[in-house]
């Protein structure tokens, strides 16, 4: 696998990096924050059933990819009409960041097979983490990141419900 | 390119109108009305039915929206939570055009296959409109 790119991502990648050094940085995280962006369309339409994921999260390739098969989006009917489709992918492309493809050279789909993702998730969570009720889902960021829609996932705003 | 200026105000100031439930309810009889001759009103109760039972799919509208309309949502796949789908609970739902064509055609088409009848539409919404 490619190493990520991460040039675009400076503020992520000392997240990513203090996470590495292991628990005693765990809230020296202050700068885990992916700056916030505003398109109207997008926060709108992405916003409905998860929230607005930051397009920087993953590259254009994904992106693509994703915005063609709105119609199966991961099991779920989430077709646009053309023109906001195309709106979106637009500006999606334009902020887009991440790692490439998957080992199998594909396109990565969901942002939860980042090495980043992987990484920020791997110590210390509660085994039952993704089951509970309150939680559901890896997709349902802001179940634990409170401030997730305004890009913040510091370890000062993260709250795992019970 | 002013007519194409002139006709996307156009199209914009139609898709963001705003209505009322009952405004939907009418254009639902009116499209019952041309699916079926015979089509004599819409039934809450058959509504509450509709809505509550699968389809032949795994999920149904109370999958997300809860047996109880007016509690909050959660989408099943993702945890997110919803605003209640009852406008007693939520009253800007059935106001915009755009939206309300948009979740039928995706909803419909998840929890039944295809898209929803104006009947099965107009029975929903007199069920969700019966909830206070």
């Amino acid at each position: 696998m490619s190493l990520p790119c991460w040039s675009r991502w400076p503020v992520l990648l000392s997240g990513a990096l203090l996470a590495t050094a292991g628990a005693a940085f765990a809230d020296d995280d202050d700068n885990a924050r992916i700056r916030p962006l505003n398109h109207a369309a997008w926060r709108q339409e992405c916003s409905t059933c998860h929230i607005a994921y930051p397009p920087q999260l993953l590259p254009a390739v994904s992106w693509r990819a994703i915005m063609r098969g709105l119609d199966q989006h991961f099991g779920s009917d989430a077709s646009l009409d053309p023109q906001q489709q195309a709106d979106i992918l637009r500006f999606l492309e334009a902020n887009a960041g991440g790692e490439g493809r998957s080992r199998r050279g594909e396109p990565l789909l969901r942002i939860t097979e980042t090495r980043w993702f992987v990484h920020e998730h791997s110590e210390e969570l509660p085994k039952d983490i993704w089951s509970r009720p309150s939680i559901k889902s890896a997709a349902h960021c802001n179940a634990c990141h409170t401030a997730a829609e305004r890009g913040d996932y510091s370890e000062h705003t993260l709250r795992i419900p019970k | 390119m002013r007519f194409a200026f002139a006709t996307v105000l156009l199209v914009l100031s139609f898709s963001a109108h705003a209505e009322t439930p009952a405004d939907f309810q009418k254009q639902f009889a009116a499209q019952a009305q041309q699916e079926n001759p015979a089509f004599t009103g819409f039934s809450a109760e058959q509504g509450q039915r509709f809505y509550a039972s699968t389809h032949g799919k795994e999920w149904s509208c109370a999958s997300c929206h809860r047996q109880n309309p007016k509690a909050i949502g959660q989408h099943i796949a993702t945890g997110k939570a919803l605003a209640p789908l009852a406008p007693a609970a939520s009253p800007e739902r059935f106001t915009r055009p755009d939206k309300v064509e948009k979740w039928f055609k995706r909803n419909c088409n998840e929890v039944l296959g295809r898209a929803c009848t104006a009947q099965e539409k107009g029975d929903v919404l007199s069920y969700l409109l019966s909830v206070h």
